[in-house]
């Protein structure tokens, strides 16, 4: 397969697909930054011709921008928290040998199967309505006057949603890294006077390592653009309003498409710049 | 010192009883092998002494303690594992530390046994690699490393050689008995090969199904084998099991002649064969013999370069005084 010919055969048989997904990806992304060059209003004039870097500088200057920043990354935070300190417990509880353990197993995974927007609703409507909700309920029970989740506590809310929807798959990834923890080791370091705790310190927490890096990057990207749950409970209300939420507003509720055009680049920003944080930080655990 | 005594020690999962209650004593700097074949409880017994399983019953004594409910680290036993055991995010000096920063040793007297371990294990270059980027060999010392400076009342190793090479494995048997020459600890060493076994211990005990089939020095174990499983346990190659007429010849049930006692004669053998597959090893050649008249075929070890081959005749004659004798049960008739 090395030869000069062998070799520019396989570029031109790979060139359709290379092309496709070049398309794919460059077709929309350049598009936003031309919108993000231009007074595009769709239903005041259409397009108003090129505006150099107005829709940026109003982007940024806007007091919903900066705000909109900090909660993105909040709730990202707090979910990355929740999932991976969860999911580290969860997968140490489903790996020790248990009555029922396949059942317990699949009822663990099943909510990343419900559909983002479903279980908003589901969380909106039955758990944390102030009048008829379960939370409510208990509240009530307990004779406290119920809390309106969705407007008091919205962010820690959002939080909640959304973490319940990803630690399935932080604890999937975790349990099969733990189920790979060679028996031996903990034995060796049982053997050498560690307790418990100080085992899953010194033993089982750094094979996590590189697990715990592989769900810290993927939730990353995948929430980073939350919306659904956002727009089901509180329409980006009480200071739930992320970036994506903010672009939505500008390109649909203000139809203007070069403004939220200009946020979308500015999204992209973010979320390289996270990355490139995020591999420094712990991508170094991925090459061990 | 180490003297470890199990009393009706036994060891059940679910319904299966792995180990039935059985009795043993290693004295204090004694090399103990515990051999046997694939299943037969070597490592559950290995680690009911260490305590890393329940007995089910019983008890075991170190230094006339009782100690079968003591937790593993409080027992004073350091143990070598098959797979080694390394924490492979730490460096190999942090591994060797590991058991003594959990019991609060100081810096010093760590750095001090380090080195001398180190030393004593040809690791100083590799102190600070990490065990993934050591060979078979040097992570099996560390693992010996990490043990020594806990300085143990006894060793156990659960096949530790089992994973190195053919070379490699008759250096590191070297090293071990070297290591117990030199420090004197009881030393506990289970495997499943019977040269290893013949080779290093003071003590070998044959297990089967859980059951101790004999103790004894090795050479007690080949002279006076207590019944057919130790005689064609322990030996290479095996010795020859004839049942039948010629046993009954002898009057036994079954008859025993291991291969080096059975010297090639140019007529009037004991036995007439053809001669199968020859293997030379030249030091020695061992003859697989057919057409005896007997139903097990015999292996047969000549001395030197014997030009023997395929097909030939081949005259036998085992050394009357060195025939061992079983009876129906398998047991050895004196
Ligand atoms: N945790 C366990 N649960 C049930 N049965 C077990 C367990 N551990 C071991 N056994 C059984 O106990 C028997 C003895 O096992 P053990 O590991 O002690 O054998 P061994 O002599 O060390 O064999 P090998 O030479 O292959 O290592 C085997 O039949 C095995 O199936
Ligand atoms: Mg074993």
């Amino acid at each position: 397969m090395a030869t000069q010919s062998s070799r520019s055969a396989a570029r031109l048989m790979m060139a359709p697909a290379v092309i496709l997904l070049l398309g794919w990806m460059l077709v929309p992304l350049v598009m936003t930054l031309l919108f993000s060059f231009k007074k595009y209003l769709p239903l005041r004039g259409g397009d108003l011709g090129w505006v150099g870097f107005e829709n940026y500088v109003r982007f940024v200057t806007s007091s919903a921008f900066w705000p909109s920043v900090s909660a993105t990354l909040i709730i990202v935070g707090g979910v990355l928290i929740i999932t991976v300190g969860l999911g580290v417990l969860l997968a140490i509880l489903l790996n020790q040998p248990m009555w029922g353990q396949g059942i317990v197993r699949i009822l663990v995974i099943s909510p990343f199967f419900v559909m983002p927007t479903v279980s908003a609703l589901v969380w909106k409507n039955m758990f944390m309505d102030p009048v008829n909700g379960l939370f409510a309920h208990i509240w009530k029970f307990f004779g406290a006057a119920p809390i309106e989740w969705l407007s008091q506590a919205s962010m820690q809310s959002i939080i909640l949603i959304v973490s319940w929807q990803w630690l399935p798959f932080a604890t999937l990834i975790l349990l099969t890294a733990i189920q790979s923890l060679d028996r031996e080791q903990l034995e060796a370091a049982e053997m050498d006077g560690a307790a418990p705790l100080q085992r899953f310190g010194y033993v089982t927490l750094p094979h996590l390592g590189r697990a715990i890096t592989v769900v810290v990057l993927i939730q990353t990207i995948f929430l980073l653009g939350i919306f659904a749950e956002i727009f089901v409970t509180t329409q980006g209300s009480f200071g739930t309003r992320t970036l994506t939420y903010l672009i939505y507003q500008r390109v649909l509720e203000s139809q203007n498409v070069g403004l939220g055009s200009a946020g979308g680049v500015y999204a992209i920003i973010l979320a390289n710049i996270i990355a490139i944080f995020l591999m420094r930080m712990v991508g170094k655990n991925l090459d061990q | 010192m180490g003297r470890i005594t199990l009393d009706k020690v036994s060891k059940r999962f679910g319904d299966v009883e792995v180990i039935p209650p059985l009795d043993l004593t290693i004295e204090d700097g004694d090399f103990t092998v515990f051999v046997g074949p694939s299943g037969c409880g070597k490592s559950t017994l290995l680690r009911l002494i260490a305590g890393l399983e329940d007995t089910s019953g019983g008890q075991i004594r170190i230094d006339s303690q009782d100690a079968t409910h003591v937790p593993p680290a409080k027992r004073g036993l350091a143990m070598v594992f098959q797979s080694y055991a390394l924490y492979p995010h730490m460096s190999v000096r942090k591994n060797i530390a590991f058991p003594m920063k959990m019991a609060g040793v100081s810096e010093d007297e760590q750095n001090r046994r380090i080195d001398a371990a180190a030393k004593a294990l040809n690791l100083t270059d590799y102190l600070d690699r990490r065990p993934g980027q050591l060979s078979g060999g040097q992570r099996q010392r560390v693992a010996i490393g990490r043990a020594i400076v806990r300085e143990p009342a006894a060793f156990l190793f659960d096949e530790p050689l089992s994973n190195l090479d053919a070379a490699l494995r008759v250096g590191m048997r070297l090293e071990i008995s070297e290591l117990h020459k030199r420090l004197r600890t009881t030393m506990i060493y289970v495997t499943h090969d019977q040269v290893e076994a013949m080779t290093m211990a003071d003590k070998i005990v044959v297990l089967r199904a859980g059951h101790i089939e004999q103790v004894g020095s090795p050479l007690e174990l080949y002279r006076a084998p207590r019944n057919t499983f130790v005689a064609g346990f322990i030996g290479s190659p095996k010795m020859n099991l004839i049942d039948g007429p010629e046993a009954a010849r002898h009057g036994a049930h079954t008859i025993g002649i291991r291969p080096e006692h059975i010297d090639v004669v140019e007529e009037n053998g004991t036995w007439q064969g053809t001669v199968g597959v020859a293997e030379h090893l030249g030091s020695d050649t061992f003859f697989h013999i057919h057409n005896t008249g007997l139903a097990e075929t015999l292996t047969v070890r000549a001395l030197g370069e014997v030009t023997l081959s395929h097909g030939d005749a081949i005259h036998l004659s085992p050394r009357a005084e060195l025939i061992h004798k079983f009876d129906a049960q398998g047991l050895r008739i004196e």
